[in-house]
């Protein structure tokens, strides 16, 4: 009998609560009517059962984006940029880079917002390490890939990854407080008075809902295709490409594969969304878990286009610096987790 | 009355300029909508999360891109 194709085969074995099975099982239903009755395919035949299980990942996973990218907006609404200045405000090193990294995860960012956002946080004196956990846990930990993780690879590996994003988070961080690297910042920078942000009224909860709304649609349009195309190239992928190709090249036997997989990451970027296709298909052909996690995170971490945009208010040197630390992080996480979970 | 729209020059602070525009296209109003892209410029109204938009130098506005429609109801409420 053939088994599914998707590595979380393997994740379905777990006990699932009382709501999540009756889900499943009403999303299975509609899968078995629309794949078997509608499409007339035949349930016992390979392409029939695939097809069938293709369609309630699709159906399962959409669902869970859907859901999660909604309340995850909600409680966005709650953690305006202010907010976390105000958070961060008197907090000293290592208790600031854990606070950074976790309020990172849960304020609205986006790249263009990076130097409003970095000039506010120095003006108030939080410092500049902490501003960078906040730079940092902000782009990687994002809950689009953490539930597409979650869907794809089972629950543990999301939270892996939602772990480890805010550990490199608070450790590139910290170290490059350590570095004491004020000096990088361009001067004018230090000058300017922020203006005073007049007071603007909380919104209603049904402005948050309908935001949440539009901003959870948004996504769905943006990363549905990328959702359906992960788990094609998945199946693809399965047939067609040999595995002994991908673990020779990357598989354990290679020592450099995880420095590898981040130098290859590094120059590229792509919202952590667009890296699961990828590194799903690669895990299907043997790609180490911790080198995958490796290389997702060099992509989505470290964003060219972000560091130009904050060349305005940063030197060089200290992005420079800031990327080597990141990486290295990266790097040392990508063993660790090869070396836990083989 | 002035109109100035905040941001860096990222698609979302072009797509608040466009709207911006349209409302004032739509409401016949004789205002050029001012795009401000320097960040020193952009502190001063103490706005952290761009696009933002301010009427008359008061921040209305900030992290969202507003529809036409939004922007007409904040010009004349």
């Amino acid at each position: 009998m053939c088994r599914p194709w998707l590595v979380s085969g393997s994740a379905r074995q777990q006990p699932a609560p009382l709501i999540r099975s009756l889900c499943e099982s009403m999303i299975k239903r509609f899968a078995d009517w629309l794949v078997f009755e509608k499409l007339g395919l035949v349930p016992e035949t390979h392409w029939g059962r695939a097809v069938d299980f293709f369609v309630y990942d699709i159906i399962k996973i959409l669902l869970l984006l859907a859901v999660i990218v909604y309340v995850v907006a909600v409680i966005r609404s709650y953690f305006p940029p202010e907010r976390a200045r105000k958070i961060l405000g008197g907090k000293r090193e290592f208790a600031g880079n854990i606070l950074a990294s976790l309020l990172g995860i849960v304020t609205p960012f986006c790249s263009c917002s990076a130097c409003p956002l970095f000039i506010g946080f120095v003006e108030s004196g939080i410092p500049l390490g902490v501003s960078m956990s906040f730079l940092v846990s902000s782009p990687t930990v994002n809950e689009v890939a953490m539930v597409m993780l979650w869907g794809l690879f089972g629950w543990r590996i999301a939270v892996l990854y939602v772990v480890t994003g805010v550990a490199i988070a608070i450790l590139a961080g910290w170290i490059l407080g350590r570095l004491h690297l004020e000096n990088q910042i361009e001067e004018y920078v230090l000058k300017l008075r922020v203006g005073d942000l007049p007071k603007v009224k909380p919104p209603a909860w049904s402005e948050r809902h309908r935001d949440a709304v539009d901003y959870t649609k948004g996504i769905l349009r943006r990363v549905g295709p990328f959702v359906v195309l992960g788990i094609a190239i998945g199946a693809v992928v399965h047939g067609y490409v040999p595995t002994s190709l991908v673990v020779r090249a990357a598989g354990p036997g290679n020592p450099f594969a995880v420095p590898i997989a981040v130098l290859i990451g590094l120059p590229l970027y792509s919202n952590a969304a667009g890296t699961i296709p990828i590194v799903q298909a690669l895990i299907e052909k043997g790609l180490p878990l911790g080198t995958a996690l490796a290389l997702m995170m060099s992509i989505v971490a470290i964003s060219i286009p972000e560091m130009i945009i904050l060349r305005r208010v940063v030197k060089w040197r200290l992005l420079y610096i800031f990327a080597g630390i990141v990486a290295v992080a990266i790097v040392l996480i990508g063993y660790l987790f090869n070396a836990v979970l083989s | 009355m002035r109109i100035q729209v905040l941001g860096t020059g990222c698609a979302k602070c072009k797509q608040l300029m466009a709207n911006a525009e349209q409302a004032v296209r739509k409401m016949g109003l004789d205002v050029q909508v001012e795009k401000v892209s320097e960040i020193a410029e952009i502190m001063k109204f103490g706005v952290m999360m761009t696009p933002a938009i301010a009427i008359d130098g008061e921040v209305k506005s900030a992290g969202k891109v507003l529809s036409p429609q939004e922007i007409m109801g904040l010009v004349s409420p």
